[in-house]
């Protein structure tokens, strides 16, 4: 078990590493010189003065000497300024991140909630009413663009309606919980719906499968309650599968953040790298890249330590 | 897959003059389609959607209107017999961008999901092929690109400035250019799923006899790859394409909408988006046709992508 982990936390930590390199790569790519940028804004700037800035920050060394000194940095705690908001970059970006996974956890715990009663009853009464409408729902939550139910979301609550607020964190004077949760219905609903869709397909396919199993049967047949058998014995083994694809598709679901957040102006992380990949904020873009794989990479990991949870014959010693 | 399919409808001359003729494998894959109501329904909106685009420049000479003639003195007409939808933030009939906007939609989702399914195909077969260390690290390098978040690495990815990587300057700065980036970075992050498939389907065939036979006869490994293992995985390569169109769709729609997609003045379901959030207030509807038809595109491509898979391989259905 202790051998396992490390050997993915050392997995994980490589993918990090090499994320970090490509990344980084990637941003000094962007359109926009910093030098450049500063430049623009002051017109007595000279050529001399531009060279001069240049090696101030080091901007004149190759990407790969770049690289390793903000690692360097990195390493020990240092991760920059932000260009936009001076200021350390992980003051920036750890409530961000914070406001995100109670955005994600919402999302996630909804989801889960709806979506594991909705695909064992649908995996129960195969081809009836109800399996049909839940599968036409699945169809349509997997098909339809973050973005554009946001919008359709938007229209509907805030513009037709007028219940719910458009976008933000809370209205502005008030400090009430109850307010923060009027804030979040939108973006959390946004979120849930497509989750909800994908999982409910996992579940259903996976009880189906389950459900044919002769240990089904031989569980009905020694008499065994029905509700026992299907959410015991079945929803047990069904889950197997299903708890890899709902870690994965966490990653899906900050994915979908970064939509949801920006649609609602809520500050969270997607919005944040969102912004600052277009205002050229390299530092919290780079840290927000890495934080964000890094949320991917535990939950998977977490998955994998579920499954040997879950089922008892997969050991990692 | 047909190549089972088609030993069930065998008959020796003579045998039994009262069976009806051998359906070919096709018509029976049809037969089992039709079967599937929406996957019908899908098809039928699929190609009607692809007509229209197809026949975008017929309607706008028909109509005797420009998809991009910016008339300021016409914005946010009200639908009209001249503009049935009304116009947009430009004074342009937005029935005719939205025609146009699904040529571009259309044909992003066809051309990156063929060119998704051609690089997973080659990385599986490759990978199950040879197996051992090249498998190891394809297959490491499919589970480390599954577990990144894909829209930010995507929006970095559109960020890429085309002059910094050493294109030259006539095609950093032509106009299609936003169209061939975003078909490039999807095809290099969404290729892990038909690698996966065929890797899994070279796995189970590389030890049949078949295939122990051409390589007794000396075939070129090419060959056996592409000849004799190949054809058997096209089924699962072709549903998993269509499905994966979909998906490219709305992912091409998102970064669009973003605004690091396909750049105006072209059209496309996702940019004509871009500016909804503005005007929900006073034309919600211009705000929803879009999105419409994002939706029915990519619904129909998923049950007609639902579809084939039942059709292909009948022990699926109705799971």
């Amino acid at each position: 078990m202790t051998r396992f982990l490390s050997i993915r936390f050392l997995q994980a930590s490589i993918v990090v590493l090499v994320m970090s390199f490509v990344v980084y790569g990637l941003i000094g790519l962007m359109p926009g010189d910093p030098i450049d940028i500063m430049l623009a804004g002051d017109p007595n700037m000279t050529a001399a003065d531009a060279a001069r800035l240049r090696a101030v920050y080091g901007l004149d060394r190759s990407i790969l000497e770049r690289y390793l000194d903000w690692l360097g940095g990195a390493i020990n705690g240092d991760f920059g300024y932000s260009r936009q908001h001076h200021q350390p970059v992980l003051t920036i970006v750890l409530p961000r991140l914070l406001n995100t996974l109670y955005l994600m956890i919402c999302a996630f715990l909804i989801s889960v909630a709806v979506a594991i009663p909705a695909g064992v009853y649908a995996a129960r009464h195969p081809r009836s009413l109800v399996d049909q409408a839940i599968n036409l729902f699945c169809f349509a939550g997997i098909s339809l663009p973050v973005f554009f139910l946001a919008l359709l979301l938007i229209i509907l609550f805030a513009v037709v309606l007028g219940v719910l607020p458009a976008g933000g964190m809370k209205t502005i004077g008030e400090s009430s919980f109850g307010d923060r949760l009027r804030y979040l219905v939108l973006p959390v609903a946004t979120l849930t719906i497509a989750n909800i869709a994908q999982v409910t397909r996992y579940v259903r396919s996976g009880m189906i499968e389950v459900l044919r199993e002769d240990y089904i049967r031989t569980a009905r047949a020694k008499g065994a309650n029905e509700n026992r058998v299907v959410w015991r014995h079945a929803l047990r083994n069904a889950m197997i599968p299903t708890v890899t694809i709902m870690a994965l598709e966490c990653g899906t679901l900050l994915s979908g953040a970064l939509i949801t957040e920006t649609m609602f102006s809520y500050l969270g992380m997607g919005k944040l790298i969102f912004d600052s990949i277009l205002a050229n904020d390299f530092n919290v873009a780079l840290i927000g890249l890495l934080f964000a794989c890094s949320v991917t990479l535990v939950l998977n990991l977490i998955a994998d330590l579920l499954y040997a949870a879950l089922d008892p014959r997969i050991s990692y010693r | 897959m047909v190549s089972v399919i088609s030993t069930e409808t065998v008959t020796r001359p003579g045998q039994d003059a009262a069976l009806p003729p051998p359906l070919s494998p096709s018509l029976l894959v049809w037969r089992r389609f039709k079967r599937h109501k929406a996957a019908l329904v899908g098809a039928g909106i699929l190609i009607f959607l692809a007509l229209l685009a197809i026949l975008a420049p017929l309607i706008a000479g028909w109509r005797g209107q420009d998809h991009e003639a910016v008339d300021l003195f016409n914005r946010f007409q009200p639908a009209s017999a001249a503009h049935p939808l009304g116009t947009d933030d430009l004074g342009r009939d937005l029935l005719l961008r939205l025609i146009y906007g699904g040529r571009i939609s259309l044909f992003v989702g066809l051309v990156t999901a063929c060119l998704t399914a051609s690089l997973g195909t080659v990385i599986g077969l490759i990978s199950g092929w040879y197996g051992g260390r090249t498998d190891a690290f394809l297959m490491r390098l499919c589970d480390g690109w599954i577990s990144l978040p894909l829209l930010p690495v995507l929006i970095v990815l559109a960020a890429v400035d085309p002059t910094k990587v050493g294109l030259p300057m006539a095609i950093a700065k032509s106009p299609d250019l936003s169209l061939y980036r975003i078909v490039l970075i999807i095809s290099l992050v969404a290729w892990t799923t038909s690698a996966r498939l065929v890797r899994g389907v070279t796995l189970t065939l590389k030890t049949r006899d078949f295939v122990q036979a051409a390589v007794a006869q000396g075939a070129s490994t090419a060959r056996i790859l592409f000849v004799h293992i190949l054809p058997n995985a096209l089924s699962p390569i072709l549903v998993a394409a269509t499905l994966a169109s979909g998906n490219i769709i709305l992912l091409e729609s998102t970064l669009s909408f973003l605004g690091l997609g396909i750049q105006p003045p072209v059209a496309s379901w996702g940019n004509i988006l871009t500016n909804a959030q503005e005007i929900i207030w006073s034309q919600p509807m211009q705000a929803i046709y879009p999105g419409i038809l994002i939706f029915a595109t990519v619904i129909s491509l998923n049950f007609v992508g639902d579809g084939l898979q039942d059709a292909f391989d009948p022990r699926t259905e109705g799971r």
